[in-house]
């Protein structure tokens, strides 16, 4: 069984494995780390969002064999570190607004969240309605206007 | 049932509130652990009203009533404990599927307890047959059945704590008071609740009075907005849901499922191979398909799809939404008021299948032993799943141990406990623990739905007046054998109703009810025994009546010559309901002037003792309409939604509003976009991008919830409550920007907008391409 290395949530880790076990498993069923969720396993509903070398993707659909050992793969539990603090802007603004429900979806929110305001600074400019009109992670209580009002206030403070 | 909700013209019952007392008790335990018996108190009806449309029976007993009359006997059995810590904890016979119910418990602990929020501990109780029917999680029933004897439970719980205090210092209790989580008394005394725990701790249960709860005038927590207790857990990623929970030895197990809904399985032809595949470690067949267990979900995944079954037939084969609809169109009741030819309104509604599938997949561990089981998982109603999984395992109730966990959201899907029996039988037929997940393409299409359903309505008008409101609302069959049946059985003679509802005719009678005079007035169900995968979704019934009968009552009004709402106002009959109506008029500008293609939508509702009205505005422009989506459907979009809500007393009104945002997404997915297409005994449905709930490109841009001032000291029922009257207003709005009303929802139900995945394998595989699409 081969090995695969690369660096979760700032350190890194090797697991022996199948090459073509999706990374999401690799991270849920084998590195114990559960905050990437499961909610359909063909990148449609983006509850496992998590990033790769700061992107948003979908380990649910990234054979492991595709990680390199450099990548830095951030899920929902290394967000807070990658901004230096206990919790990432867009954390508090999450708590904030009170966005979550039942919070399945909400860790993936946040982080395509946070992927699409980086996205959009990158573009040099700020987030519009049509950007929020863009993020497809669903969320099956219906929080989308606070997740909306969060996210516009998270970006401030990025 | 109605105290506040009828006067000034229905003088109704007194709450099922008003006729419950409670008797404390201190519980025999190291620590301060105090309970509750809730007695229910013989009440005389009141006197018959004199009203144009007499009450139907939801006016005068719904269905909450229902639930708390039968859960009454058995609530003493909860309890509040204070702990050495200083904090208190409370493990809730209630599921927690992001309704807030947690939350507003611990509201309800603090404020009586007078500790801090964060001190409040709420975990879930394990299925505890001794409560019988007071744990069932369903009917927006929760925070009426409970919001009195929690708080009975933690005011004595705060009175032994004084009165050790005043042991201790030799004081007159009435002498010392409390503050977040301190006893304080003359001379700087102070004592925390943490260092009395003990010594008001009882060796022996013994009886104690209740005091009196706080008047909500002195209340500092109840009826303040609070953020939910696992908001920080949520947002770090450390909320553990039942898909989330380690147990030793339980590997990821999925199931292969047949291409028709309930088939069986014939045979499995290459068992060997697919056991030689990587990860996997048992297969085992089970009632509805072949269940793989792997080192991981990915590689269940695989073996699931690598096996080669023989199916046996299904419970619905031959079925498609075609061949239903002319099944209920067959079994519709007659109406019985004839048509008065030059004043009737007579409209006829279909509405598909849906599904009541959370974002979470049915998910479940079993570990079964010889002679004993433990089962995890998300259930509405434990009772009735440790009862059931016990004879099928062939063990008595009390070897089958079954543990709540948090759940994904519910919708009505964790009434039924299908995943949990399935692992079971998994777990006993491989002889090993697992941990049970459905695939995405499961819950779609083998997963319990909102069933199909039509609604008939004639309104008679004459001279003037509305003289007759009939509406036959036909289903199939929605099945509530979860255990409510027992309950109702139980309690059905005492029911103020007449005559022999049959079960679904008895939830469809405790929930509809009209609230207008329009004379004479009859809302019937009848129900075809198809044998789908049916349950209650969100709101039951009340989605597709009130649908209905909002468009009608449009159309009234229409033909009057009447505005909606000057029509609704004149004829509604509860002050309450024209209390949200005219604040929604008025907060949300009604009859403002917009382009064409634009138009607002307005309706009403009244269940669970509340009173809603939304306002919607809809935006049908081709622009908008022809938006182009990516793997989704545009259609028309609802830019401004406004939800008034009286809830009699919000006990959280944060999460009370989180709960109209979503009913608000639910009933514009209702009424625009969200369906099942049943084609040969299937759904075609299989994933997110099929089932169009609702996504961020169709919310409103525009989304404000306000709560009403308090109109009464009890909270009502508000995790169901927006869904239907936001789908009503949906749909008036709809009519009235296109000039049609719509008559079969949601409106692009005709048009198949994905394509749909093959039905074998019954799982697709996971795509490879995710860093292509990294941003």
């Amino acid at each position: 069984m081969p090995t695969y290395s690369f660096i979760l949530n700032g350190t890194p880790v090797s697991i022996d494995v199948e090459g073509d076990v999706r990374l999401l498993w690799v991270l849920r069923d084998l590195l114990g780390v559960t905050g990437p969720k499961y909610g359909c396993g063909l990148e449609v509903c983006k509850a496992c969002t998590s990033h790769i070398n700061g992107k948003a993707f979908n380990p649910c659909s990234v054979p492991v064999s595709q990680i390199q050992p450099s990548d830095e793969i951030t899920t929902i539990e290394g967000l807070a570190s990658t901004a230096g603090q206990d919790l990432h802007p867009m954390q508090q603004a999450w708590l904030d607004h009170d966005v979550a429900q039942c919070g399945y979806c909400q860790p993936g929110q946040i982080m395509a969240a946070v992927a699409t305001v980086r996205k959009v600074r990158a573009e040099g400019r700020e987030i519009t309605d049509a950007d929020l009109d863009g993020i497809r992670n669903i969320c099956r209580c219906g929080t989308y206007s606070r997740i909306r009002a969060a996210i516009k206030a998270g970006a401030q403070n990025m | 049932m109605a105290k506040h909700r009828y006067s000034p013209d229905v003088p109704a019952l007194s709450s099922a509130f008003g006729r419950r007392r409670f008797l404390g008790y201190l519980i025999a335990a190291p620590t301060l652990a105090v309970g509750v018996f809730g007695v229910v108190q013989a009440d005389t009806p009141a006197a018959d009203a004199s009203v144009p449309s007499p009450p139907q029976p939801e006016e005068i007993f719904d269905l909450g009533d229902l639930q708390n009359l039968a859960a009454a006997p058995t609530s003493h059995l909860i309890s509040v404990r204070v702990n050495p810590d200083g904090t208190a904890s409370f493990a809730a016979h209630r599921a927690e599927v992001g309704q807030g119910m947690t939350t507003a418990v611990a509201m309800m602990i603090a404020e009586e307890l007078d500790l801090p929020l964060d001190k409040v501990t709420i975990t879930l109780a394990d299925a505890r047959p001794e409560l019988v029917f007071n744990q069932l999680t369903g009917g927006s029933n929760s925070m009426r059945s409970i919001y009195l004897p929690v708080r009975t439970a933690a005011a004595i719980a705060r009175q032994q704590l004084v009165a050790a205090a005043a042991r201790e210092w030799n004081l007159d209790p009435s002498a010392l008071s409390t503050a977040n989580g301190v006893v304080t008394g003359p001379g700087g005394r102070r004592a925390s609740y943490g260092s009395l725990a003990a010594a008001a701790a009882s060796d022996k249960t013994t009886p104690v009075p209740a005091p009196p709860l706080k008047p909500s005038s002195q209340f500092t927590v109840l009826g303040t907005p609070q953020s939910r207790i696992d908001a920080l857990d949520i947002v770090t990623g450390k909320k553990s849901f039942g898909m989330d929970i380690q147990v030793p030895g339980a590997l990821p197990t999925m199931v292969r499922r047949p291409p028709t809904i309930n088939g069986t399985v014939a045979s499995v032809n290459n068992t060997a191979a697919v056991r030689a595949m990587p990860g996997v470690t048992d297969i085992a067949v089970i009632s509805h398909g072949v269940a793989v267990r792997a080192r991981t979900f990915g590689q269940c995944i695989d073996a699931i799809r690598a096996l080669d079954v023989t199916w046996g037939p299904g419970t619905v084969d031959d079925t498609s939404d075609a061949t239903v609809l002319a099944a209920l169109k067959a079994a519709e009741l007659p109406l019985v008021v004839p048509p008065l030819t030059v004043t009737s309104v007579n409209a006829d509604f279909t509405f598909a299948f849906a599904s009541n599938s959370p974002l979470e997949p049915d998910n479940a561990i079993a570990d079964v032993r010889s002679g004993s089981a433990e089962i995890w998982s998300a259930l509405k109603v434990p009772i009735d799943a440790q009862q059931a999984i016990a004879a099928m395992l062939g063990m008595p109730q009390d070897a089958v141990t079954v543990h709540v966990v948090q759940g994904g959201g519910s919708f009505g899907r964790h009434l039924f406990h299908n995943v949990a029996a399935e692992a079971a039988e998994a777990s006993q037929r491989m002889g090993k623990p697992v941990k049970l997940m459905w695939s995405r393409t499961d819950d779609f299409r083998q997963g319990r739905t909102h069933p199909m359903c039509t609604s008939r309505v004639r309104a008679n008008l004459l001279l003037g007046n509305v003289v007759s409101y009939e509406q036959r609302h036909t289903s199939v069959q929605t099945d509530f054998s979860h255990g409510l049946g027992e309950m109702i059985t139980a309690t059905a003679a005492k029911l103020p109703v007449g005559g022999n509802l049959s079960f679904a005719e008895t939830i469809f009678e405790l929930s509809q009810s009209s609230p207008y005079n329009f004379g004479v007035t009859t809302q019937l169900l009848n129900e075809v025994p198809l044998r789908f995968n049916t349950g209650s979704m969100r709101n039951i019934y009340s989605p597709n009546v009130v649908c209905a009968q909002e468009l009608v009552v449009d159309r009234i009004a229409a033909k009057m010559g009447k505005d909606p709402v000057a029509f609704r106002r004149r004829y509604l009959k509860d002050s309450r309901v024209l209390a949200v109506l005219n604040k929604a008029a008025e907060a949300g500008n009604w009859g403002a002037a917009l382009p064409a293609g634009m138009a607002q939508g307005i309706a009403v509702h009244s269940e669970y003792q509340a009173a809603i009205a939304c306002l919607v505005q809809i935006d049908c422009t081709p622009a908008t309409v022809n938006r182009q989506i990516q793997d989704g459907v545009g259609g028309p979009r609802v830019t401004k939604a406004l939800v008034v809500v009286d809830p009699g007393f919000a006990i959280n009104p944060r999460g009370l509003e989180a709960q109209m945002i979503g009913g608000m997404n639910d009933g514009i997915a209702l009424a625009l976009t969200s369906s099942l297409h049943i084609s040969n005994g299937i759904p075609l449905e299989g994933s997110w991008d099929n089932y169009f709930y609702t996504r961020q490109w169709n919310t409103p841009l525009d989304m404000q919830v306000i709560v009403m001032p308090a109109t009464s000291d009890s909270p009502s029922g508000a995790g169901e409550l927006g869904v239907a009257p936001a789908f009503a207003a949906v749909a008036c709005a709809y009519a009235r920007a296109t000039g049609t009303m719509p008559t079969s929802f949601p409106i692009n139900h005709g048009t198949l907008g994905f394509t749909p995945y093959p039905l074998e394998p019954s799982t697709p595989p996971s795509p490879t391409d995710g860093l292509d699409n990294a941003y």
